[in-house]
């Protein structure tokens, strides 16, 4: 019962806090390409995988009060931070399952700004592509970041790091 | 190499919605007679909707010609000789159009829940295999079933030509509301799209709306809005879905539990093992699944049976409204506790389900990151996103809009010739 709202509230109390919608769509893309048991749906879009099941399932979880969100005005657009309610701890009570590794693993990607995480989950998104290939597909489809090629290589290096973390359960 | 080739003379097909749909080009019209397109004649665009509106019974097939339509359309009657539109790839935007929805499967939404699956994986795989569609298109150039995977897939490098088939207005939609206002009878889905076709405007990245065709827009969006309430988030529609995800449940856990199916679910096994090829998956459609649940109502699992025979004979749960605040989850263990006592398996009858969980989406005005927005075009040339100059769409695009049902079998309940005393206890509990 609302499982796939506790998962996505443990990934949000593993992280603390998570500052804007992006960041968090693409941790969540992230995590599930490293294995972790979520199931919302994912598409591209302009800015790279997003899930409007996960957009959907947020506004559900701060309509009952389980999810804090706080909308700030930055210099030319608007971000919103989340954070878990006192409810929302209470409510994940009833879930004594864990997901080894997410914690960690969250907590590390919330060290890495929206840009490089929009970066490493294109380059998930065409992961079944050579290298060479994803190189090229990203000079295409996100030709206005301008990435560079040491931005991808690292993008790369950090895939790899949180994949092998993640396996022995901690996360880079 | 027929790229660009015509048919000696144009084809059309009646439609209830755009009265004709006209075939020009040689490579829509045999991709409408591939065997991967016709299948789509077999699978409703609506799912479960029919056991609500009767009339719902159309199909994924008609749906794909509306989309080819509209596209050609916009592309032939509006966006021809304008800046940013690039008529090279007239026939890839078509091609598209047409096979957007081609890997769909039976149900397919409660099937991909189950199984775990993705129909989009499987578009991309009819396209670019060995296939019908494959060969057709393979007519135009070895890249181009590539290009058309690309535009459905969203990463083709023309991102104009995607946001035709997928952005908050784009042909799909703008066909699936027409439609489906038309097949389930209701007043609320109509708009004017001859009125949007003729203000839209091709621009670097996306389409765009001429500001005097604002209220067309509007009028789009609340269609959008009421269709969504009432019709593809009804809670009946949903029930029928909630069950039917349940029969899928319970066949692959008894085929996992060893279970000896007196109807033998060939057709699902690969499936149920989590291996499933795409001649697996184009063998299926909505009546073969029809086929085993009006074969499963004879068998000998309870729970199997029992299922079946509710949704064949449309014998649907009943719903409550369910806010899960912490106070009712409790509410919903002690629930779920006294099922158990009842001698009623609460995981097949006792089921919360939530607006997240349907494949529907409403207006979003592009904050931080999520799809793009409607831009309007204004007189000075300026974009301005549609929800800042519309009043209208600024006060529902800004709602929240969530909604938690809870499913139960209250003919079991009622039913107090056993176990009176719990299930009593539970009606209590479940009228609040």
């Amino acid at each position: 019962m609302l499982t796939e709202h506790a998962k996505v509230m443990k990934a949000l109390a593993a992280a603390g806090e998570i500052a804007g919608r992006k960041k968090l769509q693409k941790m969540i893309y992230i995590a599930k390409k490293l294995d972790f048991p979520f199931y919302e749906k994912f598409d591209f879009h302009f800015y790279g995988p997003y899930s409007e099941e996960l957009t959907c399932r947020i506004e559900e979880l701060c309509a009952l009060g389980f999810l804090h969100e706080v909308k700030e005005k930055k210099s030319g657009y608007v971000q919103y931070r989340y954070t878990l309610t006192e409810a929302g701890e209470q409510f994940l009570r009833h879930y004594d399952w864990d997901m080894p590794g997410l914690a960690e693993c969250m907590q590390a990607m919330n060290g890495q700004n929206a840009r490089f995480l929009e970066l490493v989950s294109t380059v998930l998104y065409f992961e079944h592509l050579s290298k060479d290939e994803v190189k090229e597909k990203i000079a295409v489809v996100k030709s206005k970041q301008r990435y560079t090629e040491d931005e991808i290589e690292e993008a790369y290096a950090y895939i790899e790091a949180l994949r092998s973390r993640c396996n022995k359960g901690a996360c880079v | 190499m027929y790229s660009g080739g015509q048919l000696d003379e144009e084809k059309v097909f009646k439609d209830p919605v755009h009265r004709y749909i006209h075939v020009r080009d040689k490579v829509i019209w045999d991709l409408i007679g591939t065997k991967e397109f016709q299948r789509l004649r077999r699978i409703k665009q609506l799912g479960t909707t029919y056991l609500t509106f009767h009339g719902a019974e159309h199909s994924r097939f008609n749906h794909s010609l509306g989309v080819y339509e509209i596209i050609r359309r916009i592309i032939d009657d509006v966006f021809v000789g304008r800046d940013h539109w690039d008529h090279n790839e007239r026939l890839l935007c078509l091609c598209a159009a047409l096979l957007h929805d081609l890997g769909h499967g039976p149900f397919s939404h409660s099937f991909e829940k189950v199984f775990r699956l993705d129909h989009e994986d499987f578009t991309q795989a009819i396209i670019l295999g060995d296939t019908e569609v494959n060969a057709a298109l393979r007519e135009v150039g070895d890249d181009f079933p590539q290009k058309v995977a690309e535009v459905i897939a969203k990463t083709y490098p023309n991102k104009l030509v995607v946001s035709l088939i997928s952005s908050q207005i784009d042909a799909d939609r703008m066909d699936y509301l027409l439609r489906d206002a038309y097949y389930t009878g209701v007043s609320y889905g109509y708009f004017d799209m001859e009125r949007i076709l003729r203000v839209m405007r091709p621009r670097e990245d996306q389409v765009v709306i001429k500001r005097s065709g604002m209220h067309a827009v509007e009028d789009y969006i609340m269609s959008r809005y009421q269709m969504y309430w009432q019709v593809y988030f009804h809670p009946v529609t949903r029930s029928a879905e909630v069950i039917l995800t349940k029969i899928l449940h319970r066949a692959k856990k008894l085929y996992e539990d060893g279970y000896t199916f007196a109807t033998k679910p060939t057709h699902f096994l690969s499936f149920f093992a989590g291996h499933v090829t795409l001649g697996d998956y184009l063998a299926l459609d909505e009546a073969i699944i029809l086929f085993y649940f009006q074969q499963w109502q004879y068998e000998r699992d309870p729970v199997l049976s029992d299922l079946c025979r509710r949704f064949v004979h449309r014998r649907l749960f009943k719903y409550t409204e369910f806010h899960p605040t912490n106070e009712q989850m409790a509410k919903l263990i002690e629930l779920r506790e006294l099922f158990k006592k009842a001698g009623i398996d609460p995981d097949y009858y006792l089921v919360v389900d939530s607006s997240s969980d349907l494949p529907y989406d409403f207006y979003r005005p592009g904050e931080e990151g999520e799809r793009l927005p409607i831009y309007l075009l204004m007189p000075n040339g300026e974009l301005r996103e549609l929800s800042r100059e519309s009043v209208l769409v600024d006060a529902i695009s800004g709602k929240r809009r969530t909604d938690h049902k809870l499913y139960f079998p209250a003919d079991f309940l009622e039913d107090l010739s056993t176990k009176r005393t719990v299930k009593k206890k539970i009606m209590e509990i479940l009228k609040g």
